[in-house]
């Protein structure tokens, strides 16, 4: 696509007029996507899908238009100049943006990744081996994902990285399942029944009479997946300038009031360690990190290019949401082996599911256990638990009592496929924590 | 008016190419979707740079040999139309033998039929200069105060086309317009903060510019700053057991979350069990199951021309009826489509839908309405002696059976003695869904009631986000463990 995209980026300068200006980012995809529910295969098929946004700028005015892409280049450049020309008569109904801000030092770059995926037969048939008595239920994506960046400076900027990702559960009945995956780029049938034959031996437990917990307070080991998802809905605004600024961050407490998570506690977005693109909209290169807690006490926010002209600072890269997309927590020194001994009594929490706030000035979040929740006794698994619902602030949970984390990280690949395969990873430790609150 | 349009393709010149190309198989479809996004917002008295966006594509489905297949294409030419159909086709051959719906005997029956939204003051009819004027100034009406540290008025619209035909000749063209109208005023004193919306995004409908007067758009902007000063003062919402009213732009979460989704038929026969979840609700109880009161009654309506997920037929092609779905309490029917009925044996509706032409179509609620009962709503706040009512959904959890939730809603006014009290903020409770509609002690009349929906339900693998309308009055809940925020 990588040539596509860049006769398409040559295709606009010529339809400039006078002094205006653009960017141009381009999205695409060629997936495969198969369903499995019971071992067998619920929906199977591919996508291929390419689209072109052009921001037409002229002084301070602008307007921008996405078209998705066909493929045939005379036919393409064709829309696209008819594109042009919807957003040059837009722009000429708009005031001046005091807020536009884009790249203008030249910054291309060239990141092509590698991959050893499996042919579509040898996918299919190994993951419905591993659904051979048993309840299998997930999806498999495979293929590329692709970004670019061009400007009438000339940068040009591609992102291209194959990549599978088998996403899946074996259920043991209602809602008692084990959670698993398989991401990468270099398909490895080994390393898959290795991970198959690990969630069987989780699944056989789940056998087991499960125990039903009462509301109240209990320390609880939550995996890096777990952690994920707590991080995911702090990103909601709490690491973005955007939402500092405007006083919507549920980490206001950190701003305003100096609050403080645990001392152990470094977040950063890692792009250098992540799988995303490291330019962004704007044609702004991201650092490849940027620290964002330290030491506990808040550091730097994701600064998008608009926020950076709102606020008089200046951007890193961040793109328009202003949330994390390569997020990483430091590691603690905690064995991972060791975590069911330092856990002592308590819950062994796989997965966390459907995260919201109940209070969010508190950073008060809430959400449910899901999958495979164990409890534990004297350092061993005794049974599966029933799902629970947590009501908890971070400042609590990541504050006063954060027992540990694990030494070990888990490097986890965003699974998501909304309008296209996401490329957000994170790299996370387990934590264990004292005193979390079950409610329901 | 407005700029010309970048593209509009010629659907059915694209449908005569690919029945051209069709391949020899059981089942052929090619479902084309041709959408025009446009993003209009001003925040902080700055118009945010418009967006439009064009999205044209199609996606080939294939049955053959007990194994079904699809591919998604942006390339409308009939060679890509024709590689797409070879794609499809392998991908059916490969799953043959070990495709869910292989034995079903089902396939989609694409009739011949056509359906538009009732449009009467076109988008295109007003010039963006006029659009970005009164979204200017109705976000000036949100600045009331200094405390208003962040206030946006937006409007999202979309046209859609789609296009289903069959190598067999069925023939099912739609054309849809949506408009999002939002409204937002955030107030802010040391570290409280404190938004107030119209609605979320939940006064979509189908339709034209004139959404914005039948919806209040131009009524809401001082309110809703108002509430959001008042909130920044306001005492936590009370803790305890105690009657919660819930005004209709809450009430569409309580009915999407704990009985649409569990309804779904696809998340009862275990589908979404890795992503979205399953369901609480098991086949077994249709027709007999005590879902809630006698006083809940609930439609599967897609007939109701303004509402958001209105439409003729669904992606299937299966002509849209509406049905009862939960009368008087009583579980009648799941919101399954044409193929998870014949997976189920169970009757249900035409809900087989797709986000777009890149992903095939799932079970998904469309409108699924709350009928009004009889009560105004100050009847139903003088039945009240202790209580909350809660307006506007912020915050939205359940578990993935559907059963154990916790919402919490922008608003609130303390109930005494059947009177509105004192506004109170960060309202919140949790509860059982298999219990809590049980709990529906009144339900309020046509007047009480609101035409809403959310453009925002995902679901899926790969993952779908799809518009959905939900109507509902008012309506009273008993002995719900409501609570506040930290103090």
């Amino acid at each position: 696509m990588r040539e596509y995209f860049d006769e398409m980026a040559a295709a606009i300068q010529p339809l400039l007029r006078g002094a205006e200006r653009y960017t141009a980012t381009f999205r695409g995809e060629e997936s495969d996507f198969v369903r499995f529910n019971r071992g067998a295969v619920r929906q199977a098929g591919a996508v291929t899908q390419r689209a072109l946004t052009v921001d037409l700028i002229e002084g301070r005015r602008h307007a921008a238009g996405t078209l998705t892409l066909r493929g045939d280049a005379g036919g393409d450049r064709a829309r696209l100049a008819r594109l042009i020309g919807e957003l040059r008569e837009m722009r000429g109904e708009l005031a001046e943006d005091p807020y536009l801000l884009y790249a203008t030092a030249v910054h291309s770059t060239d990141r092509r990744r590698s991959a050893v995926l499996p042919d579509r037969d040898t996918a299919v048939r190994a993951i419905a081996r591993a659904g051979e008595g048993r309840d299998l239920v997930g999806i498999y994506a495979a293929g590329s994902s692709h970004a670019g960046f061009a400007n009438s400076f000339g940068q040009r900027n591609w992102y291209s990285a194959p990549s599978f990702n088998l996403d899946w559960s074996f259920f043991h009945d209602s809602d008692k399942a084990v959670k698993a995956a398989y991401a990468g780029t270099e398909w490895d049938a080994l390393e898959l029944e290795r991970k198959v034959a690990s969630a069987a031996e989780q699944l056989a437990v789940l056998a087991r009479p499960s125990r039903a917990l009462r509301p109240g307070r209990y320390r609880v080991y939550l995996t890096p997946a777990a952690l994920y998802e707590i991080l995911g809905v702090v990103s909601w605004g709490g690491f973005g300038l955007r939402a500092h600024r405007t006083k919507t961050t549920p980490l206001i407490k950190m701003i305003e009031e100096g609050r403080r998570l645990h001392a152990d506690l470094q977040i950063s977005e890692h792009t250098g360690g992540g799988i995303a693109p490291d330019f962004q909209d704007a044609g702004f290169i991201r650092p490849d990190r940027i620290t964002l807690v330290d030491g506990g006490a808040y550091r730097e926010c994701l600064v998008s290019p608009r926020s950076a002209a709102e606020y008089g600072v200046e951007t890193n890269g961040a793109s328009a949401s202003e949330a994390p997309a390569s997020i990483e927590v430091g590691a603690g020194a905690v064995p991972v082996d060791g975590v069911l001994r330092e856990l002592h009594t308590g819950l062994y929490v796989s997965n966390l599911w459907y995260l919201n706030f109940s209070d969010r000035t508190a950073c008060r979040t809430t959400g449910m256990t899901r999958f495979a929740t164990f409890w534990v006794e004297n350092g061993v698994i005794q049974a599966p638990a029933e799902v629970m619902r947590f009501d908890e602030t971070i400042y609590r949970m990541l504050g006063d009592n954060l027992m540990g984390l694990t030494a070990e990280r888990e490097v986890i690949l965003d699974p998501a496929t909304y309008f296209q395969r996401s490329t957000d990873s994170a790299r996370l430790p387990g934590v264990l924590v004292d005193d979390f609150t079950l409610t329901l | 008016m407005q700029a010309a349009r970048a593209e509009s393709v010629d659907l059915d010149a694209v449908a005569a190419s690919f029945r051209a190309a069709a391949p020899a198989a059981d089942f052929c479809s090619l479902r084309l979707v041709e959408a025009r996004d446009e993003h209009l917002a001003v925040r902080r008295g700055v118009v945010q740079p418009p967006h439009v966006t064009y999205d044209c594509g199609a996606m080939v489905t294939v049955w053959d040999g007990g194994g079904v297949g699809y591919a998604a294409t942006s390339d409308l030419s009939s060679s890509g139309l024709r590689r797409a159909a070879e794609q499809a086709l392998a991908w059916a051959r490969r799953t043959a033998g070990s495709h869910v719906l292989g034995a079903s005997g089902w396939r989609p029956q694409v009739g011949d039929g056509e359906y538009a939204s009732p449009v009467e003051t076109p988008w295109a009819s007003i010039a963006l200069a006029d659009k970005v004027g009164l979204l200017r100034g109705e976000a000036e009406r949100l600045h009331t105060d200094a405390r208003i540290v962040d206030w946006e008025a937006g409007l999202w619209h979309t046209a859609l086309d789609t296009l289903l035909v069959t190598a067999g000749g069925g023939r099912v063209r739609q054309a849809f317009q949506f408009l999002v109208p939002t409204l937002s005023a955030t107030a802010n004193a040391g570290a409280e903060t404190q938004t107030r919306t119209f609605g979320g995004h939940a006064y979509c409908r189908q339709g034209g510019l004139e959404i914005l007067r039948a919806v209040g758009f131009f009524d809401a902007a001082p309110r809703l700053a108002g509430q959001a000063l008042e909130l920044l003062a306001a005492p936590n919402c009370p803790s305890g057991a105690m009657d919660l009213v819930i005004a209709p732009d809450q009430m569409i979460l309580q009915i999407h979350e704990s009985i649409g989704h569990p309804l779904e038929l696809d998340r009862i026969l275990g589908d979404e069990r890795n992503y979205a979840g399953r369901s609480f609700v098991t086949l077994d109880m249709f027709g007999t199951y005590r879902y809630g009161s006698e006083l809940l009654n609930v439609t599967f309506d897609p007939t109701r021309s303004e509402q958001l997920a209105s439409y003729g037929f669904d992606d299937d092609g299966q002509p849209a009826h509406r049905e009862d779905v939960i009368g008087a309490g009583i579980l009648l029917r799941p919101l399954g489509s044409g193929s998870s009925q014949a997976r189920a044996g169970l009757p249900g509706v035409a809900n087989a839908r797709a986000t777009s032409w890149n992903r095939p179509p799932i079970d998904r609620m469309a409108n699924l309405n709350l009928e009004p009962g009889q009560h105004t709503f100050d009847e139903l706040v003088r039945g009240v002696e202790r209580g909350v009512y809660v307006e506007t959904n912020c915050s939205w959890s359940i578990d993935d059976s559907r059963n154990k939730f916790q919402f919490g809603c922008e608003w609130g006014r303390r109930i005494e003695n059947g009177a509105l009290r004192e506004v109170v903020k960060n309202p919140n409770y949790r509860g059982v869904s298999a219990t809590f509609w049980r709990n529906l002690r009144a339900v309020g009349n046509r007047d009480t009631l609101e035409v809403l929906g959310t453009p925002w339900c995902g679901k899926g693998e790969p993952n779908q986000v799809i518009r959905v309308g939900h109507a509902s009055p008012a309506c009273v809940f008993s002995d719900v463990d409501v609570f506040g925020g930290d103090a």
